[in-house]
């Protein structure tokens, strides 16, 4: 589905991306680890078309297509999602009038007459009980005055609404409590099936409890450095990055 | 305007203020506020220049045989206006009066605009379709009607619209009125101006210039001298009238000044909502629009009064547009409530501040506006609030958009009368920057008599971010479309106060002035 060849990509002239290579299938949950500055946001920026980084060599293919020469609503559209570590508040725009257009695009793209506004009501009230989000949330601006945990399952409730071949989830994790990084789990790995893949960037392997990944992959200094199995982040979680990127370092 | 120029403004208005301040011992805290935002950062230069690509709609010239007189103004035009309106002496004699005070006053320079030299001889007073007094839809110009098609507001769709009655206005003279008969039932007027005067001289008489006295200002004694027709409402003491009023202006002839003057009379325990919609063909010269709306709100009446003004605002260079010179107030007595609520998205220059005069105890004014320029557009554009009755009230809601190089200002106003015990104003106002050529501007002003007064004032400038723009991309949305929905949000809540099918159009319009903007 997702074939990375020797990425690399700067930002400032910076380079921050130096060579990643990476392959992801339908079915496959990938994740991605690594410390702080790594390049794992970067990363995730990149394949979703984010303008503030150049891509300096390599080539990502998506579903057999070439993806870097896309602008970024056509990648969206081709059923590439990613989930923001930090979601952007827009005010005044309702979650249904947001979605109503995002939701119709994705459908267009693939051929499909856009929802009425009672389908698209109630497949919003549907999808927004897989990550326990009140009926309110149709009525409510855009990730204005979310909370950190709302603003997290809003994400993935968006997610489940648009039905991504592949999601890219960008430290989902972060700043949740027990109950919501439960939440936003469970609804991640209910929406897994055969045909997509998901690759989840996290810090933390807690999270790993749930979404239990076929892949552990450790990104350092711009390049991916170890890959393993669910047992990697085990061991990471116990003993750190030192013994690992010992090798890599400047 | 240049910098020192509009420095020198904001010092001599401070200081006067300041003077009176020292004068009067006012109680309460004075606060008056100035931010002048210009954008720095290289936001998304794509945008903008894709903003600016952005097409007048709207832009066409129907071709109707029009009546002219010759160009220039003296008293023998202000007479020759009158008389072919076959109008009473006193109106003369009040066109006239107007016309010799204009002529000893000075054009306006405190906006913070760069208006042009206006020759004041080379405009046409008057021209009005030839063809008149219809008494069906069939005997309305062919033409006329393919102009209002082309807007998307064909006639008879008006006409069906359920509880929307049509005075349209093409050029000076009003051409059609719709639902008259079922206004008259309830012994609601609504003519144009022209019939007002013939048929009801005595309202006319007693009302107009009851709100904006000739001498106001340089534009009011312009528009009393020489107004060609307009729009005339009286709704008699407690009766609703059951359906929106709308009138649509579009300016026509080539190198007309449009002034048109409409007077809305609410008698006791009334209510009306009045709509006006303004949409104007392409042009090259300039064209001056200087329009007088004077509300009456008697005891205990309801005024909602919504405009949506698309004139045409020059092309990407500044090149031509309309200048829009408007003085729009309504006058609250005791327990009256007025509520404006504007979306100006076209001409080239707008100069306007619909105003509240709450002279009434308990009264209510309300003003809610969206202002959007772009490319080189000019807007000046608040409110006044004056209270002079006791626990007056009024609520002030401002959002201002810019793109392309255009200025962007608010104005106002909020002064508490020595007798207003408890009057309160809440005042939002709001900018929002679409790249980093153009600039907002508020110029707030707040001057109380009263120790008893509560004021509130808030404001915000933000820009439609990198980020969010990316949040909608990442989710399949084009930039455009982004632009359009993000914009939307802001404005939502003044949108919301429009009548529903108001609303529908004024999103169509802010969304077509941002169209091609992108993508």
């Amino acid at each position: 589905m997702l074939e990375i060849k020797d990425l690399h990509a700067s930002v400032e002239g910076k380079e921050i991306l130096r060579g990643i290579n990476l392959s992801v299938k339908a079915g496959e949950v990938h994740a991605i680890m690594g410390p702080n500055g790594s390049g794992k946001s970067t990363l995730a920026s990149v394949l979703a078309g984010n303008a503030k980084f150049t891509v300096t060599g390599g080539e990502v293919l998506f579903e057999g297509e070439n993806l870097l020469d896309k602008p970024i609503e056509e990648r969206a559209r081709k059923g590439l999602f990613l989930g923001f570590q930090y979601p952007v508040e827009i005010p005044g725009v309702t979650m249904a009038n947001f979605m109503k257009v995002a939701v119709n695009e994705r459908r267009k793209a693939q051929g499909e007459e856009p929802l009425s506004a009672a389908e698209f009501l109630k497949l919003m009230r549907e999808k927004s009980k897989i990550v326990e989000l009140d009926a309110k949330l149709t009525s409510r601006a855009v990730n204005e005055g979310f909370s950190g945990g709302e603003k997290k399952k809003n994400e993935i409730f968006q997610m489940a609404m648009l039905e991504p071949k592949l999601a890219i989830l960008d430290e989902t994790d972060s700043g949740l409590d027990i109950d919501a990084l439960r939440i936003v789990a469970t609804g991640v790995t209910r929406l897994h099936t055969e045909q997509n893949a998901t690759v989840v960037i996290t810090h933390y392997q807690r999270l790993l409890d749930y979404i239990v990944p076929d892949y552990v992959h450790v990104l350092y200094h711009g390049r991916i450095i170890y890959s393993g199995d669910k047992s990697l982040a085990l061991k990471l979680e116990k003993e750190g990055y030192d013994w690992l990127i010992n090798d890599y370092k400047e | 305007m240049c910098e020192s120029v509009r420095k020198k403004f904001v010092l001599s208005h401070f200081f006067c203020i300041f003077v009176r301040l020292l004068c009067r011992n006012i109680a309460i805290g004075y606060w008056a506020q100035r931010r002048v935002t210009r954008f720095m950062n290289n936001d998304n230069q794509n945008i903008i220049d894709k903003l600016e690509k952005s097409d007048y709609k709207y832009g066409f010239t129907s071709d109707i045989d029009t009546e002219y007189i010759p160009k220039g103004l003296n008293e023998d035009v202000i007479r020759l206006i009158s008389a072919k309106k076959c109008e009473p002496e006193w109106l003369l004699e009040l066109r006239l009066k107007a016309y010799r005070h204009w002529l000893k006053m000075k054009h306006p320079t405190w906006g913070h605009l760069d208006i042009p030299q206006i020759d004041f001889q080379d405009i046409i007073y008057y021209a009005a379709p030839k063809r008149k007094t219809l008494s069906s839809m069939d005997e309305v110009d062919p033409e006329l009607k393919r102009t209002f098609d082309k807007l998307g507001i064909p006639l008879e769709e008006q006409m069906a619209l359920a509880g929307v009655a049509v005075d349209a206005v093409l050029d000076s003279s009003s051409v059609k009125t719709t639902f008259r008969e079922t206004l008259a039932e309830k012994g609601i007027i609504f003519c144009s101006m022209s019939e007002a005067v013939r048929d009801y001289p005595e309202l006319v008489r007693k009302y107009l210039g009851s709100v904006v006295p000739y001498a106001d200002n340089f534009y009011a004694a312009l528009n009393t001298a020489v107004f060609s027709d307009g729009s005339f409402c009286y709704i008699p003491k407690g009766v609703r009238c059951p359906m929106e009023l709308s009138t649509y202006f579009r300016i026509n002839a080539s190198g007309t000044g449009q002034f048109e003057r409409t007077l809305i009379v609410a008698d006791e325990g009334a209510y009306v909502s009045y709509l006006e919609g303004c949409t104007a063909p392409q042009r090259d010269e300039n064209q001056l629009h200087a329009a007088v709306v004077e509300i009456v709100v008697e005891r205990d009446a309801d005024v909602k009064y919504s405009t949506v003004q698309n004139w045409y605002p020059g092309d990407k260079q500044g090149k031509g547009g309309i200048y829009n010179f408007v003085t729009k107030r309504g006058l609250c007595r005791e327990n009256a409530h007025l509520s404006w609520t504007q979306v100006e998205t076209g001409s080239a220059i707008t100069w306007k501040y619909p105003s509240c005069v709450l002279a009434g105890d308990n009264s209510v004014g309300e003003f809610y506006s969206v202002a959007m320029t772009n490319n080189f557009q000019q807007a000046d554009t608040g409110t006044k609030m004056i209270h002079i009755g006791r626990n007056t009230r009024s609520r002030i809601v401002s959002k201002g958009i810019s793109a392309g190089q255009s200025q962007n200002s608010y104005r106002g106003l909020v002064r508490i009368a020595a007798k207003a015990d408890g009057a309160r104003n809440y005042s939002q106002c709001d900018s929002l920057l679409i790249g980093d050529k153009c600039g907002a501007h508020t110029f707030p002003t707040i001057d109380s008599h009263n120790s008893s007064a509560q004021l509130e004032h808030e404001a915000t400038t933000s820009k439609i971010s990198e980020e969010q723009l990316f949040y909608c991309n990442q989710r399949g949305i084009s930039t455009e479309d982004a632009v359009g929905i993000i914009v939307g949000g802001y404005a939502r809540e003044v949108l919301a106060k429009l009548p529903m099918e108001f609303a529908v159009e004024a999103q169509k319009l802010l969304a077509i002035s941002l169209e091609n903007s992108v993508g």
